[in-house]
């Protein structure tokens, strides 16, 4: 799968933290917005920490579905967590939305999970099952200029999806 | 010959359905069912829906209720068939005699399918079934050769389903005891081997370790490709011998026998993976669906794509075919 080109490292290097933050918790509410069902397949693993550590970032995130909320924090201060996972952006992207298949990105080492097995299980299931679509999703938030951005949105996704091996729909 | 198409959530279920599954076989989110995992399975209204958008497209849905009752807690298993039969399930796949008795004496016109999990592999136990409890298909345990199939096949007085595709359970299924060994817990008791609590992924240096209980199972080097922490999969010294001792990490795909498999008399394929995602359903079926409706010359080729989803991105054709160790 593509990784990240090198640029966007060296930015996320450069942007403060708290503009960082921002943005993420706002995907997050969005996401939740519209995916009403989204934690409840969690069940008891919904009190649970999961960290996602993309590894051509220099940054981590900690999502936290029980309040919900996410923090971001530099990657050489990697968050507490119950449970991790660790790989390129784009690819934790497609897991988030099922468009990957996790276990085939593990046996294949593209993915590193660590930590509570039970939790990450679980998360990965509810995040299969619940439909996410970042381009529409996020695209949503960007008010009359929607269908521009997730056309932009779909398209990044389309090239990336064709780079990564294996991959479809 | 049927194609039965695994999904663990409503979403991996439509995509079996819209990628070309004759039948999909699903189960409750409870001990009832085989693949008790977290976050995975069906709750009632989940299954009535998913029955529903089957059905709409001429798409059979079987529901596994493939674990062993436990005593005084029958109620469970009995309120799970009467729920999945309500709901309009085309058959239930039972593993329990005790359940299968029950479901037949109360709803005789239910179809019933003996789950891999009963492990009835010979013709005496198959066709003591097939009277006793009227089931009408039995899914054969993984261990019989396809010329074991076809003499079976003769004998019996229902349809077979065997797997063809997926991970691979190399014991007599229902009778494995090594994940009750090592963490107290069983898919035939409570719908899980080498359950997800019980395992760790550690990193020594460039080297993935993985962890069962207090078991270490497998360390992989870098580069080479990983599975999952299965006991009867893990790497282990055995007398002065470092090795698989059971199976290798492998999964099984025997696609490439389906002329042979249709000969010997089976009637099904099943597709092994309740536990994986919906993009591995949707690759999976939409492909062996291909291979299944292309000529033989064509096949191969189909279905090369499929093993980099595999368990160490390696298939056998287990023990269809078998030199045993
Ligand atoms: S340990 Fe292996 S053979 Fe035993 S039940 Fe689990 S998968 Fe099957």
């Amino acid at each position: 799968m593509m990784r990240l080109p090198t640029f966007f490292s060296m930015l996320a290097k450069h942007v403060p933290l708290p503009v960082i933050q921002q943005a993420a918790a706002a995907m997050l509410t969005q996401i939740v917005r519209r995916h009403g069902g989204l934690f409840e397949r969690l069940g008891e693993h919904r009190e649970k920490r999961y960290a996602f550590l993309p590894s051509d970032l220099p940054l981590a995130f900690l999502v936290e579905p029980a309040i919900p909320a996410v923090s971001v924090s530099r990657a050489q201060r990697p968050p507490a967590a119950d449970a991790a996972v660790e790989g390129p952006l784009f690819m934790l992207l497609a897991l988030m939305e099922g468009r990957q298949d996790a276990d085939a990105l593990f046996f294949s080492r593209d993915l590193t999970v660590t930590g509570d097995m039970e939790a990450m299980l679980a998360l990965r299931n509810a995040l299969d099952d619940s439909g996410i679509d970042l381009p529409g999703d996020l695209g949503a938030m960007a008010g009359p200029l929607a269908p521009f951005v997730s056309r932009a949105a779909s398209g990044v996704r389309s090239r990336v999806l064709a780079e990564g091996n294996p991959s479809w729909n | 010959m049927e194609l039965i198409c695994p999904a663990g959530t409503p979403a991996a279920f439509r995509e079996a359905v819209d990628a070309g599954a004759d039948a999909v076989y699903c189960g409750f989110r409870d001990e009832t069912n085989a693949r008790n995992f977290p976050g995975l399975n069906f709750t009632r209204d989940e299954l009535t829906e998913a029955i529903g958008y089957a059905r709409r497209r001429g798409v059979k849905t079987l529901v596994a209720l493939n674990t062993f009752m436990r005593a005084g807690q029958e109620d469970i298993w009995y309120r799970a068939a009467a729920d999945a039969v309500k709901a309009g399930a085309d058959a239930l796949i039972l593993a329990d005699f005790g359940l299968m008795a029950h479901v037949a004496e109360t709803w005789p016109e239910q179809r019933i399918h003996v789950s891999v999990q009963a492990s009835a592999s010979n013709a005496e136990a198959v066709n003591f079934l097939v009277d006793a409890f009227g089931a009408r298909r039995v899914v054969l345990p993984r261990t019989l050769t396809i010329d074991d199939i076809a003499r079976l096949a003769r004998q019996i007085r229902c349809e077979i389903e065997i797997f063809v595709f997926g991970g691979l359970c190399v014991m007599a299924e229902g009778r494995c005891s090594l994940s009750s060994y090592a963490t107290g817990r069983s898919p035939n008791m409570n719908g899980v081997c080498s359950p997800a609590s019980h395992v760790q992924y550690r990193r020594e240096g460039d080297a993935l370790v993985s962890v069962l209980g207090d078991y270490t199972i497998n360390r992989f080097p870098a580069g080479e490709a990983a599975g999952y922490p299965t006991l009867c999969k893990g790497r282990f010294h055995v007398g002065d011998k470092d090795g698989y001792a059971f199976e290798d990490p492998v999964s099984l795909d025997v696609m490439d026998q389906i002329d042979r498999l249709r000969d010997a008399g089976v009637s099904a394929l099943k597709i092994e993976g309740r536990q994986r995602g919906k993009a591995y359903v949707a690759e999976v079926v939409a492909t062996l669906r291909r291979a299944l409706d292309a000529s033989a010359e064509e096949r191969g080729r189909i279905l090369a794509r499929l093993r980099l989803l595999s368990e160490g991105n390696r298939t056998t054709a287990g023990a269809y075919e078998k030199r045993w160790r």
